[in-house]
């Protein structure tokens, strides 16, 4: 349902010369062409790729991944970058673990807590990074940091905080287990059952990605995001509050972030301090495969959910036909330069100036 | 040997629908200081870039010591002894001042292949050569650490140091303080004795007449003549540069101006080199043109106006309010809208559609739910002023690049007409436009005002200040020098203001 809804708008927002349509289709998509072109190569090295299992399973290994690229999608339109992503991922899903486990497993976090409604402690992660997020936010706008670096501090800042969390009395660095079943319900089960089973946790991406679709395109904040990235000069001469939204901007990302990593603890049924370790450049690489600018202002949810797909397939479907995981490596970064070499084209070709 | 170092015959040069120059010839003696003046627009900076080699000419000649020459880019230019001084100097602002004299053309030691700098000699050469000119300048400060002034110094020393001929300085002064502009035609004086040749490009008259030999005046794309400084008076020159008719055509204008709506009172720049105590009043339904040469401060006034640079003191009101001068927001809510004068830089979002370009600034009054875009409400009026304002574009779904530069400014006053301004700041509005859509702009102007809307209009075209202004108000290096009424001030009074010289002036 999500694919077709992007197809169609991508159609619509490209201006089109009818002689060249397909191609033009083809340029404007082309990230659908390479996530098909992909699926039907692997198909063709093993048919029986081709299965409901295995879309569930790369679905199901993507919706985390997702959810943490349209934080850094966000950030990337709104022309900055977020580099305290992976760890705000790992300091969500300790958080949230830490406060979570069975009351009679041996080696608790905290000894003597009771059975906390399992929202509490995940919004308390959640919230915890989005506050994160907003000091980011308040550091780039109001102290005039360049994102890249004031997100490089954060990202240090972040992990040393939650290995020192993670290294407190009694639990002394030990990885986090023990989790209560209705937490890995959330990332293991699923609505339905046998071939028409959906996870959870795809369908909270699912709601995730149509959250942020809304934001950014029916929202005057999604306008204001837009147009701060793709001229904050005449954003602000336009009268929007450039440091306010840039505060909202990586505070909701920071919540997309701790939503991340609170999922991944109760998918892994645990947590340490180094989850999430290196995700956000792989968020980074999936925004800008699905179509985001690094220089900010361009950027659409249908291109991020492609994106984030697109390396779904290869880590999965490489691995099913068996290819060398270094391949993989080699595989993954040619698709990101080719990627936005051909956006570079693209918008050249249609005269959009870039810098 | 012929008597010029430099000759120009002939050279006409094309933009599209505009002649920018018309069969010009320039001469230029060696060991002179040649001034080169006119309006802004009428041909001087195409004229140099032509020299310079940052502009193909489409005919005529151009001979350096008595041989054809032609620039293909500044490299040749530079390499056949010509140099030149943009207004705004380049450097390479963390390097050091000798790494930027030299910069390209480092002395190596050594054998070549290896690149190895000799960075002891060009110290030295560098130290020599500042010295020579009186110059206390360190040569390995940064550049970053050097005023504008001893940064036009060092790109002199730059010049010097490239054996130039011909040494073309555009604006130099502009930005420089009286003591500083004296410091620089110091050395444009021992840079003439030394025999070379200085083309000096300047609005400021006083220096005009005190350092130039010679005096070429152009108006329009064409060369009026070239005189000896000495024999012309200042009155002559001002003449000679604006002494055309008024081909534009203009709307008619009927209304009469209301109450006071906009009071600026003594605005005075946070930034000391721009402008001081500034006060004027815009009445409902009146048009202030404010009119100045290069460097006149205006854009920086209007933005200030708007809360986008900082000011040390002065208030602005509206409507009785005084509004706060940090915040563009504050602007806005009191019924501002700015058009700036750069459409690229702080104008459009060129990666959005006409939609969306047009729509930013209304957003607040497009919601059908708090925060949330009426989509169909925001199309609708969208429709509606790029009807009103004749924007000519396929659809609002195409991207704002796709479209002509003045396409692209009718789409920025939709912007600000959707926000129903009381008070519209313009500065420079019709830069870069045909003609046949400088009209229409023309004309919403005039409708806009006959609605009652307040409009503050900077423009460097004496022909549109005069036919689209109400009043006019003259600025000169950062100082209100003068309101007039547009309907009977001429042309050479406005000249007068802009370049500061009293009315009685004979020098």
């Amino acid at each position: 349902m999500l694919d077709t809804g992007i197809a169609t708008r991508a159609g619509a927002e490209t201006p089109t010369i009818p002689t060249h349509k397909v191609r033009d289709w083809i340029t404007a998509n082309a990230i659908l062409v390479v996530l098909g072109v992909l699926v039907l190569g692997i198909a063709a090295m093993d048919p029986s790729f081709v299965s409901i299992l295995n879309a569930r399973n790369i679905l199901n290994f993507s919706s985390t991944r997702l959810i943490i690229a349209l934080g850094a999608g966000i950030v990337l339109i709104a022309r900055g970058v977020d580099l305290s992503a992976g760890r705000m991922v790992g300091l969500a899903a300790v958080v949230s673990a830490s406060m979570l486990q069975t009351e009679t497993y041996s080696r608790k976090f905290y000894p003597g807590l009771p059975e906390l409604p399992v929202w509490v402690p995940i919004l308390i992660a959640i919230a915890v990074c989005a506050a994160v997020g907003m000091v980011n936010g308040l550091v780039i706008s109001k102290l005039g940091v360049p994102p890249f670096i004031a997100t490089l501090g954060m990202m240090v800042i972040v992990y040393g905080a939650n290995a020192i969390y993670f290294d407190s009395e009694p639990n002394n660095s030990q990885p986090i287990g023990g989790m209560r079943s209705d937490f890995t319900t959330i990332g293991t089960g699923s609505i339905g059952s046998g071939d028409r089973a959906v996870p959870y946790l795809v369908l909270i991406a699912a709601g995730t990605a149509l959250l942020f679709w809304f934001l950014l395109n029916k929202t005057v904040f999604g306008k204001q995001v837009y147009a701060l990235g793709g001229n904050p000069h005449a954003a602000q001469v336009s009268g929007v509050a450039i440091a306010r939204n840039l505060v909202i901007i990586y505070a909701l990302a920071g919540a997309a972030y701790g939503l991340g990593g609170v999922l991944e603890a109760a998918r892994t049924g645990g947590a340490n301090s180094t989850y999430g370790t290196l995700y956000e450049l792989d968020a980074i690489a999936a925004c800008v495969v699905g179509g985001v600018s690094t220089v900010g202002g361009v950027g659409r949810v249908g291109g991020i959910v492609a994106g984030v797909l697109v390396f779904g397939v290869i880590n999965y479907g490489l691995t099913f036909i068996g290819v060398n995981p270094f391949w993989q490596q080699i595989i993954k970064g040619v698709i990101i330069i080719s990627a936005v070499s051909f956006d570079l084209y693209r918008s050249r070709r249609s005269g959009l100036v870039r810098v | 040997m012929t008597e010029y170092v430099l000759e120009m015959e002939g050279i006409r040069k094309e933009f599209p629908g505009v002649v920018a120059l018309s069969d010009v010839d320039f001469r230029v003696r060696p060991g002179s200081v040649h001034a080169l003046v006119g309006e802004n627009g009428a041909g001087k900076s195409t004229l140099v870039s032509c020299i310079y080699g940052l502009t193909a000419r489409d005919s005529g000649a151009v001979r350096l010591s008595g041989q054809e020459v032609s620039f293909g880019s500044p490299a040749d230019a530079i390499a056949a002894g010509i140099s030149m001084i943009p207004q705004e100097v380049q450097a390479v602002p963390d390097r050091s001042v000798m790494e930027n004299v030299w910069l390209g053309r480092y002395p190596t030691k050594g054998p070549r292949f290896l690149g190895l700098i000799d960075h002891d000699r060009m110290r030295r050469d560098t130290a020599e050569l500042l010295a020579q000119f009186g110059m206390r300048i360190d040569p390995d400060a940064t550049a970053r650490s050097l005023s504008v002034s001893q940064l036009q110094c060092v790109e002199l020393v730059r010049a010097i140091s490239q054996a130039a001929k011909v040494v073309i300085l555009d604006e130099p002064t502009s930005s420089l303080s009286d003591s500083e502009v004296a410091q620089l035609l110091e050395l444009v004086r021992q840079l003439r004795d030394s025999g070379v040749a200085v083309i000096y490009i300047s609005h400021r008259m006083e220096e005009i007449m005190e350092i130039s030999d010679e005096v070429s005046i152009m108006r329009d794309g064409h060369m009026m003549g070239t005189w000896a400084t000495s024999e012309l008076t200042l009155d002559q020159i001002i003449t000679t540069m604006v002494g055309r008719e008024l081909t534009f055509r203009f709307p008619e204008r009927t209304h009469q101006p209301g109450d006071v709506l906009v009071e600026v009172r003594n605005l005075t720049a946070a930034d000391a080199s721009s402008f001081v105590d500034v006060s004027f009043d815009v009445r409902r339904g009146e048009v202030l043109g404010i009119g100045g040469l290069v460097g006149a401060q205006r854009t920086e006034l209007l933005e200030s106006i708007f809360g986008l640079r900082r000011v040390a003191g002065g208030e602005v009101r509206v409507g009785g309010r005084a509004i706060d001068l940090r915040s563009p927001r504050d602007a806005k809510r009191a019924g501002m809208a700015l058009l700036t004068e750069d459409r690229r830089a702080s104008g459009i979002i060129p990666t959005r559609s006409v939609l969306e370009n047009t729509t930013i600034a209304a957003l607040g009054s497009l919601n059908r739910w708090p925060g949330i875009v009426d989509s169909r409400a925001a199309r609708q009026r969208s429709q509606t002023f790029s009807g009103r304002l004749n924007v000519r574009t396929p659809n609002l779904d195409a991207m704002i690049m796709s479209l002509s530069g003045g396409n692209q400014q009718k789409v920025l006053f939709a912007r600000w007409l959707m926000t129903d301004p009381d008070v519209l700041l313009l500065d420079e509005p019709t830069r870069g436009i045909d003609v046949g859509a400088k009209y229409e702009i023309y004309t919403i102007i005039n409708e806009l005002a006959a609605a009652g809307t307040a409009v503050v209009m900077v423009s460097s075209e004496m022909p549109e200040l005069l036919g689209a202004s109400d009043r006019i108000l003259v600025m000169c290096r950062g100082r209100a020098t003068g309101l007039v009424d547009a309907r009977t001030v001429d042309q050479t009074t406005i000249m007068r203001l802009a370049t500061d010289i009293p009315k009685d002036a004979h020098a």
